[in-house]
């Protein structure tokens, strides 16, 4: 059985499973929500556990460091710090505090925060609000990247961050996929990190997707079958974690690869990923890596231009069908 | 003046503080004599020891501290094996942090020091956590975060001053002030007096002599109380008297090894760092405090010294003829749960 609801329906649901589950678990932060029905379902749960949802002063640096060393001492935090580019302000308490600690004691002291933010281009965010920091913390040796696609990953995802992780984790969602509704599976289920995900089976060309890219690869890989192209999707689910086998078996299988990640192409998601598949499956391929991102220049305000920058489903179709002919 | 405690403690906090300077010394000589050994810069804690030992006298081992780049004597205050700690310091694998850490980040979890920082102002919004982590398993733990007065430049420390004063966290905010940054009058910080700052964000603040055991020991011993009954936090700044081997990013020993009885022959020192020592060493005013109004004989504190620069000398030697940690384990560490 399954019910339908929002990844933020999703997540406030994992939360108070795992708030339910395991008193470490604590919040501080919004409510994983912006609107729609998540926010009835968050005050119910701001109600019951008044004392380990926190509501921070506009801090992220104090805030994201403050979760951080709760969970040195033995909290399992989750941040809420809204819009990704929100944790900028916070970077040296994550980058250069939760996410070295473990490293720094010699593997003594545990970190097992989780910081959710959303990302991406959210129409009207303008060069502030539209930011994709993903391979940044990618970047970032001790830190755990979890960018779910569906509300089902979502959840999956976020229990098993919150209940299992010992680690630190970066956890985002695009904004455009908050209020997109799709099947959740009842009862209480984890999704381990480090577990693609093949999303849609194809022959022809694999597209590798994170994201809100996976069901613009999705309504690509659609509409390439109406051209007889067979488009195969897949989801890391978590870059690091990487399951770089489910990958790599997908591009030997197919021999053309796509890679696209919402965020900007110098040194991206998708940049990281290509690398990784020439030199682990050259010999399968049978042309160029192709890489549909953000162009390299903050994303602009006017619809025209945020349109241009988009990496819609359609740069994807045009990517997989030049690889293919 | 002396604190209000045994005879016996009182001589227990002196033997930290000359440890913490014995043990230093041999950092500064591991510079100095051995080529190659230390590869970077390092930061030294002495002239500040009365402050360390002295507040970590007054919490329990279950109370966490977090520190800074000057943590060497944190360490030890808070119960640091100076061999482990001299390890640590050259990158040894039988250091606090199997060598990971080195000089600037040594961290002892199981002495209550989870994480050390060296970006200045690192642990403050930390400690707090850990203090909001106290607070929701109802434990009587009491966090204190060491800081110098140029953390008082940083953003971070307004934002975690502020967040533990709205959540009522037990957290004693504890800057030693030594003059460094801030603390120089008008150099870098606004505020004519820097205990001003956590007043206007109404954190109930106290200013110590840095050097005076018994002062120190007090206010905090009080603090911690109070902040174990909930009526934190709490923000104390003790002015220490700057050590003038600091300057700069490799300290020197400008008046070679202190030697115990400068604390009554002020005349023996050399002329250039004379003031310092006779005024100004919190290691030498404490032993001149005991011998004066303590009852304690000059020989007890010289075979006290003689002891502890015995154990010094064994750490160091401990700690030199430790081993580097395997190279292949470079990549060890990254996460938890994936050492295999």
């Amino acid at each position: 059985m399954a019910q339908e609801m929002t990844i933020g329906e999703a997540l406030v649901s994992a939360l108070g499973e795992a708030m339910e589950q395991d008193r470490r678990v604590v919040l501080i932060g919004g409510g994983l929500v912006s609107s729609g029905p998540g926010q009835a379902q968050f005050a119910r749960l701001r109600q019951k556990y008044s004392s380990r949802i926190k509501s921070p002063p506009i801090a992220e640096l104090g805030f994201c460091g403050i979760a951080a060393g709760a969970a040195m001492a033995g909290l399992r935090p989750l941040v809420d710090i809204g819009t990704a580019t929100f944790s900028y302000e916070a970077i040296p308490q994550i980058v250069n505090e939760a996410a070295i600690a473990y490293s720094n004691s010699g593997g003594q002291t545990n970190v097992p925060v989780t910081y959710f933010m959303r990302y991406g281009i959210r129409g009207g965010g303008g060069v502030q609000h539209s930011g994709s920091p993903q391979p940044w913390y990618w970047n970032t040796p001790g830190l755990q990247v979890a960018m779910p696609s569906s509300p089902a990953d979502a959840k999956g995802l976020l229990r098993a961050a919150l209940l299992r992780s010992q680690n630190p984790t970066i956890f985002f969602a695009h904004e455009r996929l908050m209020d997109e509704r799709g099947p959740v599976p009842d009862g209480a289920y984890e999704i381990p990190f480090g577990q693609a995900a093949v999303k849609h089976e194809g022959r022809d060309v694999t597209i590798i997707a994170t994201g809100v890219q996976v069901p613009r690869s999705l309504a690509a890989a659609e509409g390439l079958a109406k051209e007889g192209i067979s488009a195969e999707v897949v989801d890391p689910r978590t870059l690091e974690p990487l399951d770089k086998n489910t990958l790599l078996a997908s591009v030997k299988k197919t021999g053309r690869v796509v890679v696209t990640d919402e965020s900007h192409d110098n040194c991206s998601v998708a940049a990281g990923l290509a690398a990784i598949i020439a030199d682990e499956a050259f010999a399968s391929l049978r042309a160029p890596i192709k890489r549909v991102t953000i162009p390299h220049v903050p994303v602009p305000f006017a619809v025209s231009l945020e349109d241009y920058v988009t990496p819609t489903a359609e740069r994807i179709a045009q990517a997989a069908r030049a690889l293919v002919r | 003046m002396l604190p209000q405690i045994s005879r016996e403690k009182q001589l227990g906090i002196l033997r930290k503080m000359l440890m913490i300077r014995r043990a230093e010394e041999h950092v500064i000589r591991f510079n100095e004599d051995y080529e190659g050994l230390i590869r970077g810069h390092f930061h030294v804690y002495i002239g500040q020891e009365a402050t360390g030992v002295s507040v970590c006298e007054a919490l329990t081992p279950e109370d966490y501290v977090f520190s800074t780049h000057r943590n060497h004597g944190h360490v030890i205050a808070k119960g640091g094996d100076p061999g482990r700690v001299l390890a640590e310091i050259i990158g040894r694998e039988t250091g606090y942090c199997r060598g990971r850490a080195g000089t600037f980040h040594v961290a002892a979890p199981d002495l209550g020091i989870i994480h050390t920082s060296a970006i200045v102002g690192g642990c403050l919004a930390l400690a707090a956590g850990a203090a909001f982590a106290s607070q929701v398993q109802e434990s009587k733990a009491v966090t204190v975060v060491f800081f110098g007065d140029g953390a008082m430049e940083e953003g971070v420390f307004y934002e975690a001053l502020n967040m533990a004063k709205l959540w009522q966290l037990p957290l004693i905010f504890l800057m030693e002030n030594n003059y460094r940054r801030a603390g120089r009058s008008g150099t870098s910080h606004s505020a004519k007096e820097l205990s001003n700052v956590p007043r206007a964000l109404d954190v109930e603040t106290t200013v110590v002599d840095g050097a005076d055991v018994g002062a120190i020991y007090k206010t905090t011993s009080e603090l911690a109380r109070r902040t174990r009954a909930g009526e934190g936090p709490f923000f104390v700044e003790a002015r220490t008297h700057p050590w003038p081997g600091n300057e700069g990013a490799h300290p020197k020993l400008v008046a070679g090894s202190t030697n115990i009885d400068w604390a009554w022959d002020a005349a023996a020192v050399p002329d250039a760092v004379r003031s310092w020592y006779a005024e100004g060493d919190p290691v030498l005013i404490f032993a001149r405090e005991l011998v004066k109004d303590g009852g304690v004989g000059r020989d007890e504190i010289q075979q006290l010294d003689a002891a502890v620069r015995k154990e010094a000398d064994e750490a160091a030697h401990f700690a030199l003829e430790s081993p580097l940690p395997d190279p292949q384990d470079a990549v060890k560490f990254a996460y938890a749960g994936r050492e295999s």
